[in-house]
Protein backbone atom coordinates (compact mmCIF):
# COMPACT_ATOMS: atom_id res chain seq x y z
CA UNK A 1 0.00 0.00 0.00
CA UNK A 2 1.25 3.49 -0.75
CA UNK A 3 0.26 6.94 -1.88
CA UNK A 4 0.78 8.65 -5.22
CA UNK A 5 1.91 12.22 -4.82
CA UNK A 6 2.00 13.77 -8.26
CA UNK A 7 4.36 11.56 -10.23
CA UNK A 8 5.92 10.10 -7.06
CA UNK A 9 4.83 6.88 -5.37
CA UNK A 10 5.22 6.95 -1.59
CA UNK A 11 5.34 3.61 0.25
CA UNK A 12 3.74 3.11 3.62
CA UNK A 13 6.16 3.56 6.48
CA UNK A 14 8.54 6.33 7.41
CA UNK A 15 9.24 9.02 4.85
CA UNK A 16 11.70 11.88 5.26
CA UNK A 17 12.66 14.92 3.18
CA UNK A 18 16.17 16.34 3.64
CA UNK A 19 18.77 18.47 1.97
CA UNK A 20 22.47 17.88 2.19
CA UNK A 21 23.20 21.57 2.68
CA UNK A 22 21.35 21.46 6.02
CA UNK A 23 23.60 20.64 9.03
CA UNK A 24 20.66 19.16 10.95
CA UNK A 25 19.92 16.80 8.05
CA UNK A 26 23.58 15.70 8.02
CA UNK A 27 23.32 15.23 11.80
CA UNK A 28 20.32 12.89 11.56
CA UNK A 29 21.61 10.88 8.58
CA UNK A 30 22.59 7.84 10.73
CA UNK A 31 19.19 7.92 12.47
CA UNK A 32 17.33 7.91 9.16
CA UNK A 33 19.47 5.01 7.86
CA UNK A 34 18.93 3.08 11.10
CA UNK A 35 15.18 3.57 10.83
CA UNK A 36 15.16 2.44 7.19
CA UNK A 37 13.08 5.47 6.24
CA UNK A 38 12.40 6.32 2.58
CA UNK A 39 14.47 9.49 2.35
CA UNK A 40 14.10 12.09 -0.40
CA UNK A 41 16.87 14.61 -0.83
CA UNK A 42 16.32 18.04 -2.37
CA UNK A 43 19.86 18.95 -3.42
CA UNK A 44 21.83 15.75 -3.92
CA UNK A 45 20.28 12.97 -5.95
CA UNK A 46 22.83 10.44 -4.76
CA UNK A 47 22.72 10.97 -1.02
CA UNK A 48 19.73 8.71 -0.32
CA UNK A 49 17.57 6.55 -2.56
CA UNK A 50 14.94 9.24 -3.09
CA UNK A 51 15.73 12.00 -5.59
CA UNK A 52 13.61 15.11 -5.11
CA UNK A 53 15.92 17.56 -6.82
CA UNK A 54 12.93 18.59 -8.98
CA UNK A 55 11.21 19.44 -5.64
CA UNK A 56 7.90 18.02 -6.82
CA UNK A 57 7.39 15.86 -3.74
CA UNK A 58 8.49 18.67 -1.41
CA UNK A 59 6.10 21.10 -3.07
CA UNK A 60 3.15 18.74 -3.13
CA UNK A 61 3.66 17.66 0.49
CA UNK A 62 3.95 21.28 1.61
CA UNK A 63 7.41 20.77 3.12
CA UNK A 64 8.58 23.99 4.76
CA UNK A 65 11.45 22.73 6.90
CA UNK A 66 14.09 20.02 6.46
CA UNK A 67 14.40 17.49 7.84
CA UNK A 68 10.72 16.60 7.84
CA UNK A 69 9.85 13.11 9.04
CA UNK A 70 6.42 11.65 8.24
CA UNK A 71 4.56 8.43 8.86
CA UNK A 72 2.46 7.14 5.96
CA UNK A 73 -0.20 4.50 6.69
CA UNK A 74 -2.68 3.12 4.23
CA UNK A 75 -1.56 5.72 1.68
CA UNK A 76 -2.20 8.62 4.04
CA UNK A 77 0.16 10.77 6.05
CA UNK A 78 -0.72 10.27 9.69
CA UNK A 79 2.06 12.12 11.51
CA UNK A 80 4.78 14.69 10.79
CA UNK A 81 7.62 16.31 12.72
CA UNK A 82 10.13 18.91 11.55
CA UNK A 83 13.75 19.46 12.58
CA UNK A 84 15.39 17.07 15.03
CA UNK A 85 13.81 16.38 18.40
CA UNK A 86 14.60 13.01 19.96
CA UNK A 87 11.39 13.03 21.91
CA UNK A 88 9.22 13.82 18.89
CA UNK A 89 11.05 11.41 16.58
CA UNK A 90 10.70 8.63 19.14
CA UNK A 91 7.03 9.46 19.52
CA UNK A 92 6.44 9.33 15.79
CA UNK A 93 8.47 6.17 15.11
CA UNK A 94 7.74 4.28 18.32
CA UNK A 95 11.49 3.52 18.50
CA UNK A 96 13.43 4.49 21.59
CA UNK A 97 17.05 5.44 22.02
CA UNK A 98 17.36 7.22 18.67
CA UNK A 99 20.61 9.04 17.90
CA UNK A 100 22.29 8.44 21.24
CA UNK A 101 25.18 10.78 20.44
CA UNK A 102 22.96 13.62 19.23
CA UNK A 103 21.70 16.63 21.16
CA UNK A 104 18.10 16.52 22.37
CA UNK A 105 16.95 19.06 19.90
CA UNK A 106 18.20 20.85 16.81
CA UNK A 107 16.09 23.10 14.57
CA UNK A 108 15.96 22.34 10.86
CA UNK A 109 16.59 24.52 7.80
CA UNK A 110 14.28 26.03 5.23
CA UNK A 111 13.02 23.73 2.51
CA UNK A 112 14.17 24.57 -1.02
CA UNK A 113 10.54 24.22 -2.11
CA UNK A 114 9.62 27.42 -0.27
CA UNK A 115 12.67 29.35 -1.46
CA UNK A 116 11.34 32.67 -2.80
CA UNK A 117 13.46 32.20 -5.92
CA UNK A 118 11.85 28.86 -6.73
CA UNK A 119 8.29 28.97 -5.42
CA UNK A 120 6.81 30.64 -8.52
CA UNK A 121 8.29 28.07 -10.86
CA UNK A 122 7.05 25.22 -8.63
CA UNK A 123 3.60 26.71 -8.40
CA UNK A 124 3.47 27.15 -12.15
CA UNK A 125 4.63 23.57 -12.74
CA UNK A 126 2.86 21.61 -10.04
CA UNK A 127 0.30 23.87 -8.44
CA UNK A 128 -3.26 24.35 -9.45
CA UNK A 129 -2.01 27.78 -10.51
CA UNK A 130 -5.48 29.18 -11.13
CA UNK A 131 -4.21 30.76 -14.34
CA UNK A 132 -6.72 30.50 -17.12
CA UNK A 133 -4.94 32.16 -20.05
CA UNK A 134 -4.28 29.94 -23.02
CA UNK A 135 -0.83 28.37 -22.77
CA UNK A 136 1.27 28.77 -25.86
CA UNK A 137 4.13 26.31 -26.31
CA UNK A 138 7.09 27.76 -28.13
CA UNK A 139 8.98 25.34 -30.32
CA UNK A 140 12.54 24.53 -29.33
CA UNK A 141 13.94 26.17 -32.44
CA UNK A 142 11.96 29.37 -32.01
CA UNK A 143 13.80 32.36 -30.61
CA UNK A 144 11.44 33.39 -27.82
CA UNK A 145 11.69 37.11 -28.53
CA UNK A 146 11.16 36.64 -32.25
CA UNK A 147 8.23 34.33 -31.46
CA UNK A 148 6.47 37.10 -29.54
CA UNK A 149 7.10 39.61 -32.32
CA UNK A 150 5.78 37.10 -34.85
CA UNK A 151 2.53 36.71 -32.94
CA UNK A 152 1.92 40.45 -33.04
CA UNK A 153 2.05 40.87 -29.26
CA UNK A 154 4.67 43.59 -28.98
CA UNK A 155 4.67 47.34 -29.50
CA UNK A 156 7.79 47.25 -31.65
CA UNK A 157 10.18 46.76 -28.75
CA UNK A 158 11.06 43.36 -27.27
CA UNK A 159 8.87 42.17 -24.41
CA UNK A 160 9.61 39.95 -21.43
CA UNK A 161 8.18 36.49 -22.29
CA UNK A 162 5.11 36.02 -20.05
CA UNK A 163 5.85 32.58 -18.64
CA UNK A 164 3.39 31.17 -16.10
CA UNK A 165 5.89 31.59 -13.27
CA UNK A 166 6.51 35.24 -14.12
CA UNK A 167 2.78 35.90 -14.29
CA UNK A 168 2.26 34.20 -10.92
CA UNK A 169 5.00 36.35 -9.45
CA UNK A 170 3.39 39.46 -10.95
CA UNK A 171 0.04 38.51 -9.41
CA UNK A 172 1.64 38.60 -5.96
CA UNK A 173 1.61 42.37 -6.42
CA UNK A 174 -2.13 42.51 -5.78
CA UNK A 175 -4.53 40.74 -3.44
CA UNK A 176 -7.17 40.76 -6.18
CA UNK A 177 -8.49 37.52 -7.66
CA UNK A 178 -6.81 36.82 -11.03
CA UNK A 179 -10.26 36.13 -12.51
CA UNK A 180 -11.72 39.45 -11.46
CA UNK A 181 -12.71 41.67 -14.39
CA UNK A 182 -10.90 45.01 -14.16
CA UNK A 183 -12.42 46.77 -17.14
CA UNK A 184 -14.03 46.31 -20.52
CA UNK A 185 -11.30 47.32 -22.95
CA UNK A 186 -12.03 49.03 -26.27
CA UNK A 187 -12.02 48.87 -29.20
CA UNK A 188 -13.09 45.21 -29.11
CA UNK A 189 -14.88 45.69 -25.77
CA UNK A 190 -13.19 42.69 -24.17
CA UNK A 191 -13.57 41.95 -20.47
CA UNK A 192 -10.04 42.16 -19.09
CA UNK A 193 -9.17 40.16 -15.98
CA UNK A 194 -6.49 40.89 -13.39
CA UNK A 195 -4.61 37.92 -14.89
CA UNK A 196 -4.57 39.42 -18.40
CA UNK A 197 -3.30 42.70 -16.98
CA UNK A 198 -0.56 40.74 -15.18
CA UNK A 199 0.43 38.94 -18.40
CA UNK A 200 0.84 42.25 -20.21
CA UNK A 201 2.56 43.85 -17.22
CA UNK A 202 5.16 41.07 -17.31
CA UNK A 203 5.68 41.74 -21.00
CA UNK A 204 6.05 45.47 -20.36
CA UNK A 205 8.79 44.79 -17.79
CA UNK A 206 6.83 45.71 -14.66
CA UNK A 207 7.65 44.55 -11.16
CA UNK A 208 4.84 43.09 -9.05
CA UNK A 209 4.68 46.27 -6.96
CA UNK A 210 3.82 48.22 -10.12
CA UNK A 211 0.72 46.12 -10.80
CA UNK A 212 -1.74 48.03 -8.57
CA UNK A 213 -0.90 51.23 -10.45
CA UNK A 214 -1.40 49.52 -13.80
CA UNK A 215 -4.76 48.16 -12.63
CA UNK A 216 -5.92 51.60 -11.49
CA UNK A 217 -4.70 53.16 -14.74
CA UNK A 218 -6.65 50.63 -16.78
CA UNK A 219 -9.82 51.23 -14.77
CA UNK A 220 -9.45 54.97 -15.32
CA UNK A 221 -8.63 54.61 -19.02
CA UNK A 222 -11.72 52.50 -19.59
CA UNK A 223 -14.09 54.88 -17.81
CA UNK A 224 -16.76 56.02 -20.25
CA UNK A 225 -15.81 59.70 -20.04
CA UNK A 226 -12.20 58.97 -21.01
CA UNK A 227 -13.39 57.78 -24.45
CA UNK A 228 -10.52 55.35 -24.98
CA UNK A 229 -11.96 53.99 -28.24
CA UNK A 230 -11.96 57.41 -29.85
CA UNK A 231 -8.59 58.27 -28.34
CA UNK A 232 -7.12 55.15 -29.90
CA UNK A 233 -8.85 55.55 -33.23
CA UNK A 234 -8.21 59.25 -33.74
CA UNK A 235 -6.00 60.64 -36.48
CA UNK A 236 -4.75 63.07 -33.78
CA UNK A 237 -1.48 62.60 -31.87
CA UNK A 238 -2.77 61.67 -28.45
CA UNK A 239 -2.68 58.60 -26.25
CA UNK A 240 -3.18 57.86 -22.55
CA UNK A 241 -0.87 59.72 -20.14
CA UNK A 242 -0.72 58.56 -16.52
CA UNK A 243 0.12 60.91 -13.63
CA UNK A 244 0.66 59.13 -10.30
CA UNK A 245 0.07 60.76 -6.91
CA UNK A 246 0.52 59.63 -3.32
CA UNK A 247 3.08 57.68 -1.31
CA UNK A 248 2.84 54.73 -3.73
CA UNK A 249 4.88 56.67 -6.28
CA UNK A 250 7.98 56.85 -4.11
CA UNK A 251 7.41 53.38 -2.67
CA UNK A 252 7.62 51.76 -6.10
CA UNK A 253 10.50 53.96 -7.20
CA UNK A 254 8.77 56.28 -9.65
CA UNK A 255 10.48 59.39 -10.95
CA UNK A 256 8.97 62.83 -10.41
CA UNK A 257 12.27 64.68 -10.59
CA UNK A 258 15.12 64.98 -13.08
CA UNK A 259 13.93 63.91 -16.55
CA UNK A 260 10.49 63.00 -15.13
CA UNK A 261 8.90 62.96 -18.59
CA UNK A 262 11.85 61.14 -20.12
CA UNK A 263 13.51 57.75 -20.16
CA UNK A 264 15.50 55.83 -17.60
CA UNK A 265 13.07 54.99 -14.78
CA UNK A 266 11.71 51.47 -14.79
CA UNK A 267 8.42 52.17 -13.00
CA UNK A 268 7.54 55.19 -15.15
CA UNK A 269 8.49 53.39 -18.35
CA UNK A 270 6.86 50.04 -17.72
CA UNK A 271 3.58 51.17 -16.12
CA UNK A 272 2.73 53.33 -19.12
CA UNK A 273 3.83 50.58 -21.46
CA UNK A 274 1.73 47.95 -19.67
CA UNK A 275 -1.41 50.03 -20.19
CA UNK A 276 -0.60 50.38 -23.86
CA UNK A 277 0.04 46.64 -24.24
CA UNK A 278 -3.31 45.81 -22.60
CA UNK A 279 -5.01 48.18 -25.01
CA UNK A 280 -3.22 46.52 -27.91
CA UNK A 281 -3.41 42.86 -26.95
CA UNK A 282 -6.64 42.62 -24.98
CA UNK A 283 -8.58 45.49 -26.53
CA UNK A 284 -7.31 44.81 -30.04
CA UNK A 285 -6.20 48.39 -30.67
CA UNK A 286 -3.33 48.28 -33.13
CA UNK A 287 -1.77 51.03 -35.23
CA UNK A 288 -2.87 50.92 -38.83
CA UNK A 289 -6.02 49.04 -37.84
CA UNK A 290 -8.31 50.87 -35.43
CA UNK A 291 -5.48 53.26 -34.47
CA UNK A 292 -5.45 55.71 -37.39
CA UNK A 293 -3.05 58.36 -36.04
CA UNK A 294 -1.60 60.52 -38.78
CA UNK A 295 1.70 60.91 -36.92
CA UNK A 296 1.18 59.72 -33.35
CA UNK A 297 3.74 60.71 -30.74
CA UNK A 298 6.57 58.90 -28.93
CA UNK A 299 4.51 58.91 -25.72
CA UNK A 300 2.08 56.42 -27.22
CA UNK A 301 4.63 53.72 -26.36
CA UNK A 302 4.67 54.82 -22.74
CA UNK A 303 3.82 58.08 -20.97
CA UNK A 304 3.72 57.97 -17.19
CA UNK A 305 5.27 60.06 -14.44
CA UNK A 306 4.76 60.88 -10.79
CA UNK A 307 3.81 64.35 -9.62
CA UNK A 308 6.51 66.00 -7.50
CA UNK A 309 4.48 66.58 -4.36
CA UNK A 310 7.34 67.82 -2.21
CA UNK A 311 7.93 71.58 -2.47
CA UNK A 312 4.97 71.85 -4.86
CA UNK A 313 2.94 75.05 -4.77
CA UNK A 314 -0.11 72.93 -5.57
CA UNK A 315 -2.10 70.25 -3.78
CA UNK A 316 -1.61 66.82 -5.38
CA UNK A 317 -3.34 66.76 -8.77
CA UNK A 318 -5.61 63.80 -8.01
CA UNK A 319 -6.45 65.15 -4.55
CA UNK A 320 -7.57 68.43 -6.13
CA UNK A 321 -9.76 66.32 -8.41
CA UNK A 322 -11.37 64.57 -5.44
CA UNK A 323 -9.17 61.47 -5.11
CA UNK A 324 -6.68 61.99 -2.27
CA UNK A 325 -3.78 59.64 -1.47
CA UNK A 326 -2.55 56.97 -3.87
CA UNK A 327 -4.16 57.73 -7.20
CA UNK A 328 -3.71 57.91 -10.95
CA UNK A 329 -4.98 60.62 -13.25
CA UNK A 330 -5.42 59.70 -16.90
CA UNK A 331 -5.12 62.40 -19.50
CA UNK A 332 -5.36 62.15 -23.28
CA UNK A 333 -1.86 63.48 -23.89
CA UNK A 334 -0.03 64.40 -27.07
CA UNK A 335 3.57 65.50 -27.30
CA UNK A 336 5.54 67.84 -25.09
CA UNK A 337 5.88 71.53 -25.94
CA UNK A 338 8.66 73.36 -24.10
CA UNK A 339 8.01 76.59 -22.19
CA UNK A 340 11.07 78.76 -21.54
CA UNK A 341 11.03 81.72 -19.16
CA UNK A 342 14.33 82.43 -17.43
CA UNK A 343 13.57 85.99 -16.42
CA UNK A 344 10.15 86.10 -14.72
CA UNK A 345 10.44 86.32 -10.94
CA UNK A 346 6.85 87.26 -10.16
CA UNK A 347 3.78 85.10 -10.72
CA UNK A 348 1.94 87.56 -12.95
CA UNK A 349 4.79 87.67 -15.47
CA UNK A 350 5.26 83.92 -15.42
CA UNK A 351 1.53 83.35 -15.86
CA UNK A 352 1.60 85.59 -18.94
CA UNK A 353 4.39 83.41 -20.38
CA UNK A 354 2.35 80.30 -19.71
CA UNK A 355 -0.71 81.85 -21.33
CA UNK A 356 1.21 82.92 -24.43
CA UNK A 357 2.55 79.39 -24.88
CA UNK A 358 -0.77 77.71 -24.05
CA UNK A 359 -2.55 79.84 -26.60
CA UNK A 360 -0.89 77.96 -29.45
CA UNK A 361 -2.10 74.58 -28.17
CA UNK A 362 -3.18 72.75 -31.37
CA UNK A 363 -3.62 76.12 -33.14
CA UNK A 364 -3.50 79.70 -31.84
CA UNK A 365 -6.88 80.41 -33.43
CA UNK A 366 -8.77 77.38 -32.06
CA UNK A 367 -10.43 77.98 -28.66
CA UNK A 368 -12.25 75.42 -26.48
CA UNK A 369 -11.27 72.62 -28.83
CA UNK A 370 -8.32 70.85 -27.21
CA UNK A 371 -7.36 70.25 -23.58
CA UNK A 372 -3.83 70.61 -22.24
CA UNK A 373 -1.74 69.78 -19.18
CA UNK A 374 0.76 72.33 -17.91
CA UNK A 375 3.65 70.70 -16.04
CA UNK A 376 5.27 73.36 -13.86
CA UNK A 377 8.91 72.72 -12.96
CA UNK A 378 10.28 73.28 -9.43
CA UNK A 379 12.09 76.51 -10.32
CA UNK A 380 8.94 77.95 -11.89
CA UNK A 381 6.85 76.46 -9.13
CA UNK A 382 8.91 78.30 -6.51
CA UNK A 383 7.75 81.63 -7.95
CA UNK A 384 4.13 80.66 -7.34
CA UNK A 385 4.82 79.04 -3.97
CA UNK A 386 6.62 82.08 -2.63
CA UNK A 387 3.80 84.31 -3.86
CA UNK A 388 1.19 82.05 -2.23
CA UNK A 389 -0.47 81.06 -5.49
CA UNK A 390 -2.14 77.66 -5.46
CA UNK A 391 -3.51 75.79 -8.48
CA UNK A 392 -6.88 77.54 -8.40
CA UNK A 393 -5.20 80.96 -8.29
CA UNK A 394 -2.96 80.16 -11.24
CA UNK A 395 -5.87 78.71 -13.26
CA UNK A 396 -7.98 81.79 -12.55
CA UNK A 397 -5.15 84.00 -13.80
CA UNK A 398 -4.72 81.88 -16.92
CA UNK A 399 -8.48 81.92 -17.56
CA UNK A 400 -8.37 85.69 -17.69
CA UNK A 401 -5.29 85.80 -19.88
CA UNK A 402 -6.68 83.17 -22.23
CA UNK A 403 -10.07 84.74 -22.83
CA UNK A 404 -9.60 85.64 -26.44
CA UNK A 405 -11.49 88.15 -28.61
CA UNK A 406 -13.08 86.26 -31.49
CA UNK A 407 -11.92 88.97 -33.86
CA UNK A 408 -8.42 87.48 -33.60
CA UNK A 409 -9.66 83.97 -34.16
CA UNK A 410 -12.00 84.19 -37.13
CA UNK A 411 -11.39 82.12 -40.20
CA UNK A 412 -9.15 84.04 -42.56
CA UNK A 413 -7.74 86.40 -39.95
CA UNK A 414 -3.97 86.62 -40.11
CA UNK A 415 -4.04 85.11 -43.57
CA UNK A 416 -4.94 81.70 -42.10
CA UNK A 417 -8.06 79.87 -43.21
CA UNK A 418 -8.21 77.97 -39.91
CA UNK A 419 -10.21 79.58 -37.12
CA UNK A 420 -13.70 79.99 -35.70
CA UNK A 421 -16.77 80.66 -37.90
CA UNK A 422 -17.89 84.20 -38.60
CA UNK A 423 -21.04 83.87 -36.50
CA UNK A 424 -18.86 84.05 -33.37
CA UNK A 425 -17.57 87.53 -34.27
CA UNK A 426 -17.74 89.91 -31.33
CA UNK A 427 -17.67 87.16 -28.68
CA UNK A 428 -14.95 86.58 -26.09
CA UNK A 429 -13.91 82.93 -26.25
CA UNK A 430 -11.98 80.96 -23.61
CA UNK A 431 -9.03 78.99 -24.94
CA UNK A 432 -9.89 76.13 -22.59
CA UNK A 433 -13.27 74.76 -21.56
CA UNK A 434 -13.81 74.69 -17.77
CA UNK A 435 -11.67 71.81 -16.47
CA UNK A 436 -9.85 71.51 -19.78
CA UNK A 437 -6.50 72.73 -18.45
CA UNK A 438 -4.72 70.57 -15.88
CA UNK A 439 -1.72 71.77 -13.88
CA UNK A 440 0.87 69.42 -12.37
CA UNK A 441 4.29 69.85 -10.75
CA UNK A 442 7.31 67.79 -11.78
CA UNK A 443 10.93 67.97 -12.83
CA UNK A 444 14.48 68.37 -11.61
CA UNK A 445 15.70 71.08 -9.26
CA UNK A 446 17.36 73.18 -11.94
CA UNK A 447 15.87 74.71 -15.04
CA UNK A 448 13.51 77.62 -15.57
CA UNK A 449 11.50 75.51 -18.00
CA UNK A 450 8.02 74.07 -17.83
CA UNK A 451 6.13 71.85 -20.24
CA UNK A 452 2.81 71.89 -22.01
CA UNK A 453 1.44 68.48 -22.86
CA UNK A 454 -1.14 69.00 -25.54
CA UNK A 455 -4.39 67.14 -25.07
CA UNK A 456 -7.12 65.92 -27.36
CA UNK A 457 -10.66 66.88 -28.26
CA UNK A 458 -12.04 68.09 -24.99
CA UNK A 459 -14.92 67.22 -22.74
CA UNK A 460 -18.17 65.60 -23.81
CA UNK A 461 -17.23 65.69 -27.49
CA UNK A 462 -13.99 63.86 -26.71
CA UNK A 463 -12.10 62.86 -23.59
CA UNK A 464 -12.31 64.06 -20.00
CA UNK A 465 -9.45 63.38 -17.57
CA UNK A 466 -10.19 60.62 -15.05
CA UNK A 467 -8.71 60.09 -11.57
CA UNK A 468 -8.94 56.77 -9.73
CA UNK A 469 -7.62 55.46 -6.43
CA UNK A 470 -4.73 52.99 -6.47
CA UNK A 471 -5.62 50.04 -4.22
CA UNK A 472 -2.72 48.34 -2.50
CA UNK B 1 9.75 23.47 -24.25
CA UNK B 2 8.97 26.99 -23.11
CA UNK B 3 5.46 28.06 -22.32
CA UNK B 4 4.08 31.58 -22.39
CA UNK B 5 0.60 32.80 -21.56
CA UNK B 6 -1.54 34.36 -24.28
CA UNK B 7 -1.73 38.12 -23.60
CA UNK B 8 -4.72 38.68 -25.88
CA UNK B 9 -8.42 38.80 -25.12
CA UNK B 10 -8.67 35.30 -26.70
CA UNK B 11 -11.79 36.39 -28.50
CA UNK B 12 -13.36 34.05 -30.99
CA UNK B 13 -14.79 36.10 -33.80
CA UNK B 14 -17.83 34.67 -35.49
CA UNK B 15 -17.72 34.59 -39.27
CA UNK B 16 -20.83 35.76 -41.09
CA UNK B 17 -21.69 35.46 -44.74
CA UNK B 18 -21.87 38.77 -46.60
CA UNK B 19 -25.14 39.49 -48.32
CA UNK B 20 -24.88 39.35 -52.11
CA UNK B 21 -23.78 42.65 -53.60
CA UNK B 22 -26.75 44.41 -55.25
CA UNK B 23 -26.40 44.80 -59.01
CA UNK B 24 -27.91 48.28 -58.89
CA UNK B 25 -28.67 50.92 -56.26
CA UNK B 26 -31.91 51.97 -57.99
CA UNK B 27 -34.70 52.01 -55.41
CA UNK B 28 -32.37 50.86 -52.61
CA UNK B 29 -32.25 52.65 -49.28
CA UNK B 30 -28.67 53.84 -48.76
CA UNK B 31 -27.36 55.16 -45.42
CA UNK B 32 -24.87 58.00 -45.13
CA UNK B 33 -23.55 58.69 -41.62
CA UNK B 34 -22.05 62.10 -40.89
CA UNK B 35 -19.48 61.56 -38.13
CA UNK B 36 -19.50 65.29 -37.27
CA UNK B 37 -16.11 66.16 -38.68
CA UNK B 38 -15.51 69.59 -40.15
CA UNK B 39 -16.80 69.79 -43.73
CA UNK B 40 -18.01 66.20 -43.68
CA UNK B 41 -21.38 67.57 -44.77
CA UNK B 42 -19.81 68.92 -47.97
CA UNK B 43 -18.70 65.53 -49.20
CA UNK B 44 -21.87 63.80 -48.00
CA UNK B 45 -24.12 66.39 -49.71
CA UNK B 46 -22.34 65.68 -52.98
CA UNK B 47 -22.57 61.92 -52.46
CA UNK B 48 -26.29 62.25 -51.80
CA UNK B 49 -26.72 64.17 -55.06
CA UNK B 50 -24.89 61.50 -57.03
CA UNK B 51 -26.70 58.60 -55.37
CA UNK B 52 -30.10 60.22 -55.81
CA UNK B 53 -29.32 60.77 -59.48
CA UNK B 54 -28.67 57.03 -59.71
CA UNK B 55 -32.12 56.36 -58.27
CA UNK B 56 -31.02 55.44 -54.72
CA UNK B 57 -33.11 56.51 -51.72
CA UNK B 58 -30.67 58.25 -49.36
CA UNK B 59 -31.14 58.38 -45.58
CA UNK B 60 -28.87 60.75 -43.65
CA UNK B 61 -27.64 60.13 -40.08
CA UNK B 62 -25.33 61.99 -37.78
CA UNK B 63 -23.16 60.97 -34.80
CA UNK B 64 -23.07 63.42 -31.87
CA UNK B 65 -19.25 63.50 -31.98
CA UNK B 66 -16.56 62.01 -34.18
CA UNK B 67 -14.52 61.21 -31.08
CA UNK B 68 -16.85 58.48 -29.86
CA UNK B 69 -18.46 55.42 -31.34
CA UNK B 70 -21.98 55.80 -32.69
CA UNK B 71 -24.65 55.32 -30.02
CA UNK B 72 -26.29 51.89 -29.99
CA UNK B 73 -29.70 53.34 -30.87
CA UNK B 74 -28.28 55.07 -33.94
CA UNK B 75 -26.61 51.90 -35.14
CA UNK B 76 -29.88 50.03 -34.66
CA UNK B 77 -31.78 52.70 -36.56
CA UNK B 78 -29.38 52.49 -39.52
CA UNK B 79 -29.57 48.70 -39.55
CA UNK B 80 -33.38 48.79 -39.50
CA UNK B 81 -33.82 51.44 -42.15
CA UNK B 82 -31.11 50.76 -44.72
CA UNK B 83 -30.37 48.07 -47.24
CA UNK B 84 -26.97 49.38 -48.25
CA UNK B 85 -24.34 51.22 -46.25
CA UNK B 86 -21.40 52.83 -47.96
CA UNK B 87 -18.43 52.21 -45.66
CA UNK B 88 -15.55 54.60 -46.01
CA UNK B 89 -13.03 56.39 -43.84
CA UNK B 90 -12.13 59.98 -44.39
CA UNK B 91 -10.68 62.85 -42.47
Amino acid sequence: MGATVGSVLLSDGLVAVVKRDCPTCVLVEPVLRELGAAVWCQDDAGWFDGDDTELELSYRLGIETVPTLMRVEGGTETARVVGWSREQWEGLTGVTGLGPGLPEHRPGCGSLSVDPGRIDALEARYGGSGLSSRRVELADLEDEHEALFDRGWTDGLPVVPPTPERVLRMLRGTPRDPREVVAVVPPDLVECTVEKVAVNAVMAGCLPEHLPVVLAALEAACAEEFALHGLLATTYFSGPLIVVNGPVARRIGMNSGVNALGQGNRANATIGRALQLVERNVGGGRPGEVDRATLGNPGKTTFCFAEREEDSPFAPLAADRGVPGDAVTLFAGSGVQPVVDQLSRDPESLARTFAACLRVNAHPKLPMAFDAMLVVSPEHGRVFREAGWDRARLLAELDGLLTLPAGELLRGVGGMAEGVPANLAGADLPKFRPGGLLVAHAGGDAGLFSAIIGGWVSGEAGSSPVSREVHA
Amino acid sequence: MRTVLDPTGERQTSARELLPRPSSLRGRRVGLLDISKARGDVVLDRLEELLTADGAVVHRYRKPTFARTAPVDLRHEIAEQCEVVIEALAD
